[in-house]
């Protein structure tokens, strides 16, 4: 339902800072983020203003998440497909 | 590739990682050894998974419905109506484009504009206060959009606006509407992808007592292909588990407790109130509308909206006919529907589903079945002229 | 009955101009009926192709087309709509296979009260086309319309040339391969900010330029294996990709990954919910090759200053005529055409 697209933030004047979306720069407004940012820090904008700071590590974090399923912690895989991709290499969640 | 947040970006588009997802995904709903039926509620989880084409990584025994999660989809003919009655009496609207061609009862916002009123497209309401700055004459923000574009609405009302400024409130809130299709008589629903954008304001707590009421799990899900392909995967691992469990897949954005900043300011504002959502039914506390305090601002009470001269032609049986609601509900399907393709096609949609560019009877009047390319009996959509 | 649809059926809408299949259907219905026939061997209005071509009887075609333009804002980063209205007719005559247009005609229509000093930069930038072209305007006309009956200026212009060989918008075949000829999506992106005021900071610039040179090259490398060009104007890319594997009776498969998209134009439709593949072009073109010939066809491109960034991106199918298949990487789906103008939109 809602369009939000992460970027970094380049500079802060105020309430307002200048976001970097890897490709085009756009102001974004900072009255509902929710801890303060700086020159270097991820955001989560929706229509204009920032709606999330993002921890780098969550980013990292997120990514580990996804490789526990892949790599059956808590059983989310059965052991065949584990199996099926472990004699595939080139398209192991390691490669 | 410059690194940071670009390349990492990219890792949740990693094709390579989505097919091994894709695969744990069929490995889990296969060994249920029956079809799964579970429901987003989030518009642009049907547009990523639309976009990447993700629907073919889905294995067949997995049904993934769309529930009512596109909040241009739901917002009621009479609310398009206000916009487009307020246009028509000389008032300057400022929206979303996703508003522009949604159907009134008899125009569109987008009509309005071909018969001479004024309607400016704008990506922020920010936007929309620099057009009031500019003039005298009223602007008003027609403002739609589930909690987390409220928000902003809110925040810009906070900062200040000028006298000649108001909004048109057709904000909804997400989480009442979960409810009613959880309660839906014959739904089929074992488990919801709860939509990661607005959770990032409400917080997942939001969904424990949901998931205590209803006994179904929720999985908050991101909106890159891997972030979608991991929350299946962990859902239909709740579902075979019978672990009716909120679990957060996507904690780069959303926290227990949510944004606590946006959501006072939301409130502060906003109050919710029930109301009708186009296709689906009166929801309560389901639309957020403004304060008492913020009366000098609501355009419901410092406009005479008229809406006489549109329903004068209305056509009110046909609306009638539009069974949007059980298709959300994943109860039936497009050609169940006698309006499907006859009355209501994209031109002239009658509900909800055949509004947004991802709605379920649109994709089914657009490619002539379930565009799944990849298996060989897929439908064969008719060559169009 | 529907009353919407009694009410709006009759009437012309913004989406009839689109370039999508409202605008076909209209010319369709409404203009393509009843005028007596072309001449032997023409291709006239009924192909609906970006020119007509009319036999001179010694094996040589008068190629002609027309084009009227208008633009919000019409002066825009990358361009203006004088040197849209040159580039445009240039381009018509070159995806005819008519490289060398004679001549152009121009036709202004201006509000009362246009700024003068507008007029002139629009002027100037039209004589820079033309340079780059290598044509020049022949003939013109001028009216001016009261207050409030024109927003701003429209421009038509005419192009004519001679072509020995005139190439169409419908030769394909299954295993054909399709080329665009560098990144897709900056004219429409960089008209959509500046329109609509979205304070996009970033190399967003319109590709707005006559490609007949370009269109040369790859005629002379491609030879008879060259077999359709198009220009993915309104509707982008999806559009001309449609509407060549409907003329042609094929299906066509889209390598979404090899498409080139500029960072900025890929940000920019990031953030505004659009799609590139559905984005306006006005300085690319779609070309149709037979598969031997792609090789030769690529290079040339590539060779020019203009086709830098060309690239392979489909190739043409037995199934699903008519329709397109986009491969993105993650799976299949069909591609679909846009209704209207793309807006940015929120979810």
């Amino acid at each position: 339902m809602c369009l939000g697209v992460p970027g970094r933030v380049v500079s802060v004047e105020g309430l307002v800072a200048t976001v970097d979306f890897w490709g085009v720069r756009r102001a974004v407004r900072l009255e509902l983020v929710d801890e303060p940012v700086q020159a270097g820090d991820y955001v989560l904008n929706h229509v204009g203003f920032a709606i999330r700071r993002i921890p780098e590590e969550d980013i990292q974090g997120t990514l580990d998440l996804y490789e526990s399923l892949l790599r059956g912690d808590g059983d989310l895989m059965a052991a065949d497909v584990r199996a099926e991709l472990e004699a595939n290499p080139e398209q192991s969640p390691d490669a | 590739m410059p690194e940071g947040a670009d390349s990492r970006q990219l890792k949740f588009r990693d094709p390579a990682r989505a097919r091994d997802l894709g695969r744990a995904l069929t490995a889990a709903a296969d060994a249920m050894g029956r079809t799964v039926s579970l429901m987003h509620v989030c518009g642009s989880h049907e547009q990523a998974i639309a976009r990447y084409g993700l629907r073919a990584a889905f294995p067949r025994s997995l049904d993934v419905i769309m529930g009512p999660g596109c909040p241009v989809c739901i917002t009621d003919t009479p609310e398009v109506d206000e916009g487009v009655a307020l246009a028509r009496q000389g008032v300057t609207i400022a929206t979303y484009g996703d508003m522009v061609k949604v159907p009134g009862t008899v125009l569109s916002l987008g009509d309005a504009q071909a018969e001479g009123a004024k309607v400016e497209v704008v990506y922020s309401v920010t936007q929309a206060v620099e057009l009031a700055r500019a003039t005298r004459e009223p602007v008003v923000f027609f403002a739609t959009g589930f909690e987390t574009t409220a928000v902003a609405t809110a925040a810009a009302l906070l900062g200040g606006v000028p006298d000649n400024f108001s909004v048109l409130s057709a904000h909804k809130y997400i989480p009442p509407v979960m409810e009613i299709v959880a309660e839906m008589p014959g739904s089929k629903v074992e488990g919801f992808l709860a939509a990661g954008h607005a959770a990032t304001i409400t917080g997942w707590g939001v969904f424990e007592a949901f998931v205590e009421r209803h006994k179904l799990p929720v999985v908050v899900a991101g909106f890159e292909p891997l972030d979608i392909l991991a929350a299946l995967v962990k859902l239909v691992e709740l579902v075979r588990d019978r672990k009716p469990e909120v679990v957060n897949m996507f904690p780069r954005c959303v926290t227990r407790e949510g944004n606590r900043n946006a959501q006072e300011q939301l409130f502060k504002v906003f109050r919710p109130a029930g109301g009708r959502w186009r296709g689906i039914a009166h929801v309560p506390n389901g639309n957020l509308r403004l304060r008492d305090e913020w009366a000098h601002v609501d355009a419901r009470r410092r406009f005479d909206i008229d809406l006489r001269p549109l329903w004068k032609y209305a056509p009110p049986a046909l609306v009638q006919d539009c069974i949007c609601g059980d298709i959300m509900a994943g109860i039936a399907n497009p050609k169940q529907c006698k309006l499907f393709g006859k009355e209501c096609v994209p031109d002239t949609p009658v509900g909800a589903c055949m509004v947004s560019s991802e709605g379920t009877c649109k994709i089914w009047h657009l490619y002539g079945g379930v565009p799944d390319l990849s298996s060989p009996d897929a439908p064969q959509a008719e060559v169009r002229p | 009955m529907n009353l919407r649809l009694d009410l709006l059926g009759e009437r012309v809408s913004m989406k009839h101009g689109a370039g999508g299949r409202a605008m076909r259907q209209l010319i369709g219905e409404v203009f393509t009926d009843g005028f007596p026939k072309a001449p032997a061997g023409a291709i006239g209005l009924d192909a609906m192709d970006d020119g007509a071509a009319l036999p001179l009887g010694d094996g040589r075609f008068l190629v002609v087309t027309t084009d009227s333009h208008v633009v919000l804002p019409a002066f825009f980063p990358g361009g203006d709509i004088g040197r849209l209205a040159v580039s445009g007719t240039v381009n018509d005559l070159a995806m005819m296979g008519a490289t060398e247009p004679l001549g152009l005609t121009c036709a202004v229509v201006v509000e009362e009260g246009y700024p003068r000093a507008d007029l002139d930069r629009i002027h100037a930038s039209m004589v820079a086309a033309c340079v780059e072209a290598g044509t020049t305007v022949v003939t013109g006309d001028t009216k001016v319309m009261g207050k409030g009956q024109l927003d701003g200026i429209a421009l038509n212009t005419t192009g004519v040339a001679i072509a020995t060989r005139v190439v169409r918008d419908c030769g394909l075949q299954p295993g054909d391969r399709l080329i665009v000829t560098g990144t897709i999506g900056d004219h429409g992106c960089a008209v959509m900010a500046a329109r609509h005021k979205l304070d996009l900071a970033g190399d967003l610039r319109s590709d707005v330029a006559p490609i007949n040179g370009l269109i040369r090259a790859a005629l002379a490398a491609g030879g008879d294996g060259l077999v359709t060009l198009k220009d993915p104007t309104r509707g982008g890319l999806s559009s001309a990709l449609h509407e060549m594997a409907h003329k042609s009776g094929v299906g066509v498969l889209l390598d979404e990954t090899a498409v080139p998209v500029n960072a900025a134009v890929r940000a920019a439709s990031e953030l505004l919910g659009i799609d590139p593949l559905v984005i306006a072009n006005e300085g690319k073109a779609l070309i149709g090759v037979r598969p031997d010939a792609a090789e030769a066809v690529l290079a040339a491109l590539r060779a020019h200053p203009q086709g830098r960034d060309a690239a392979i991106v489909g190739t043409c199918t037995a199934e699903r005529r008519g329709q397109v298949v986009l491969d993105t990487g993650f799976g299949r789906r069909l591609l679909v055409e846009i209704e209207g103008e793309p807006l940015p939109r929120i979810c």
